[in-house]
């Protein structure tokens, strides 16, 4: 019999944390400091108005681009919140989830060959993305010494005559990264100038800490060659409800609508209903999720940089991302053996494009984090003798 | 009385163990400001005690709670403070609250049994001057106090990666 799987399959690598997984599974009383989701359950009141439109028997499709009640309200949040203006009508498009949202945006502009830029670290969907779509990801490094922004020079160095494009996800996912105005706008220049594509997966914009989200399609030359992508996951703490979205400007959204109405047809109608209902009566219960995740990271930072695992303070997301390389040991070697030692899931960072660093989120309890800074005390202490 | 003063009450209403180093982390405050902003709240009545919240069903204990509405008549002068204060100071009341609508005064008792609780309305608040009427509602079970469920619920599984 043939090999049936396809060559493009093929070339996307294993998921890299596979054995970490088998590992955990052995274990009773893991603190996970590994999870890439909230904590919290979704707010009770966005729950109600899915189970209400479950009772009343909306249960059909959406019309694909989603319902016009929810891309309404997007529309006029992405306004009020970030200065962004999308039409509701030609310019958004509700998907299941941002990963969607991030395949149909990579799938409506890559054609085999092209080289897309991905800053790196991120999150781990982007590349196979781009190789699924025929195209070539070119990782570009942002490093600890400039908070892991990306930079003009890291950029230039890495385009060619066939880059096309430029996906970015900030604040970032793993470092807690964030961009200034100034960083956009250096971004905007290269970009323009090389005539690309930006691609902004912001999904973490909510979770902002020390000043306000920058959103690179509000610098004025940047509006017309961005892609933003959202959704509720981490704001709302709406993981399971699958809720993203994607804004372009109407040529590019048009042809990832005629994408994901092949793929999705739409996204659940259960969680659109939630969603709309998360952003008519959300704001205080994600205020109070912020306010919870900044006392977090605060007592992570500072026990990290306690326990000498070097840590820049991150300023969005819900990450921190220490350097393990006091250790001597790799970010691979480390997470295994502190998972084995002393039953605390970190990722290595080396699996979201960061090697030398491990990602803890603070997506538990402040107890939860006491416990694993104790237990991550103990293991480091123990590898010094 | 600011925004860091309330963040400091918040955290140590939820915990008042939590270390002061913690708190100072967590407010990103220096530990001697952290000391002095506490050392105010006490002095000036707004942090009144630090007490444990205790589960007595739990602790074995078969207490009895009720909530029991007053309807009052208010006296020139005073209105509902005085025999408020009165009823306040006996051990049983755990909490009294002057509420609108068609009672006046509504108390939260707490008694060993049912019989406990008869005998301390009909013995101590009945009978006080001014009180009207009285009615006795026996809590059955508490689903949430002060914010936080009390049903035993299955922990979500998450997975312990995911990126």
């Amino acid at each position: 019999m043939r090999d049936f799987v396809s060559a493009r399959a093929r070339a996307i690598p294993p998921s890299g944390i596979r054995r970490f997984f088998d590992i955990a599974q052995t274990m009773e009383d893991v603190i996970s400091l590994g999870v890439g989701e909230p904590d919290f359950c979704t707010p009770w009141n966005v729950c109600e108005a899915g189970i209400y439109s479950i009772e009343q028997g909306s249960t059909a499709y959406t019309s694909n681009k989603g319902t016009p009640q929810l891309r309404g309200a997007i529309s006029r949040y992405l306004d009020a919140r970030f200065d962004l203006r999308y039409d509701p009508e030609d310019e958004i498009i509700v998907t299941c989830g941002v990963s969607e949202a991030a395949d149909i945006a990579i799938r409506a502009v890559v054609d085999p060959g092209d080289e897309v830029l991905v800053a790196e670290p991120c999150y781990v969907s982007y590349s196979p993305c781009v190789m699924l779509a025929g195209g070539v990801p070119v990782p570009v490094p942002c490093t600890a010494q400039d908070e892991f922004r990306v930079t003009a020079d890291a950029l230039l160095e890495r385009i060619t005559p066939r880059t096309k494009a430029l996906v970015i996800n900030f604040p970032n996912n793993p470092t807690g990264g964030v961009l200034r105005r100034s960083d956009c706008e250096a971004i905007a220049d290269v970009v323009v100038d090389h005539d690309l594509l930006l691609i902004s997966d912001e999904v973490y914009a909510e979770l902002t800490y020390d000043g306000r989200h920058v959103a690179p399609a509000t610098i004025p030359e940047l509006w017309e060659r961005t892609v933003t992508l959202n959704g509720f996951s981490k704001a709302f703490a709406m993981t399971g409800w699958r809720i993203g979205y994607l804004c372009a400007p109407p040529e590019i959204a048009a042809a990832a609508l005629k994408i994901h109405q092949y793929v999705a047809l739409c996204a659940p109608v259960m969680g659109q209903v939630a969603a709309y209902e998360a952003l008519r009566n959300g704001e205080e219960e994600k205020n109070a999720m912020v306010r919870e995740y900044r006392l977090r990271r605060n007592l992570l930072v500072d026990g990290l940089n306690a326990i000498g695992l070097a840590c820049h303070l991150p300023k969005g997301a819900f990450y921190a991302f220490p350097s393990v390389e006091g250790t001597g040991m790799s970010d691979l070697e480390f997470a295994e053996a502190l998972l084995r030692e002393q039953h605390v899931a970190v990722v290595p960072g080396s699996v979201l494009g960061g090697p030398g660093h491990v990602r803890c989120a603070y997506a538990v309890s402040r107890e939860q984090l006491k416990t694993a800074l104790a237990r991550m005390e103990e293991f480091v202490n123990g590898l010094k003798y | 009385m600011d925004d860091t003063d309330r963040l400091l009450l918040r955290l140590l209403e939820e915990n008042c163990h939590t270390p002061v180093q913690d708190l100072a982390v967590m407010a990103e405050l220096d530990e001697q400001e952290v000391r002095e902003r506490i050392r105010r709240l006490e002095e000036t009545g707004v942090i009144r005690t630090y007490a444990a919240v205790v589960d007595w069903e739990r602790a074995g204990d078969g207490n009895v709670a009720a909530v029991i509405e007053l309807k009052v008549s208010p006296e020139r002068d005073f209105g509902y403070d005085r025999i408020a204060e009165r009823i306040a100071r006996f051990r049983q009341v755990r909490s009294l609250r002057l509420m609108t609508g068609v009672y006046d005064l509504q108390l939260l008792v707490i008694g060993k049994n049912m019989h406990e609780i008869a005998r301390f309305v009909a013995e101590q608040i009945a009978p006080m001057d001014r009180i009207r009427e009285t009615a006795t509602h026996i809590i059955m079970k508490s689903y949430k106090e002060n914010g936080s469920m009390l049903a035993e619920r299955e922990e979500v599984e998450r997975l312990p990666y995911s990126f």
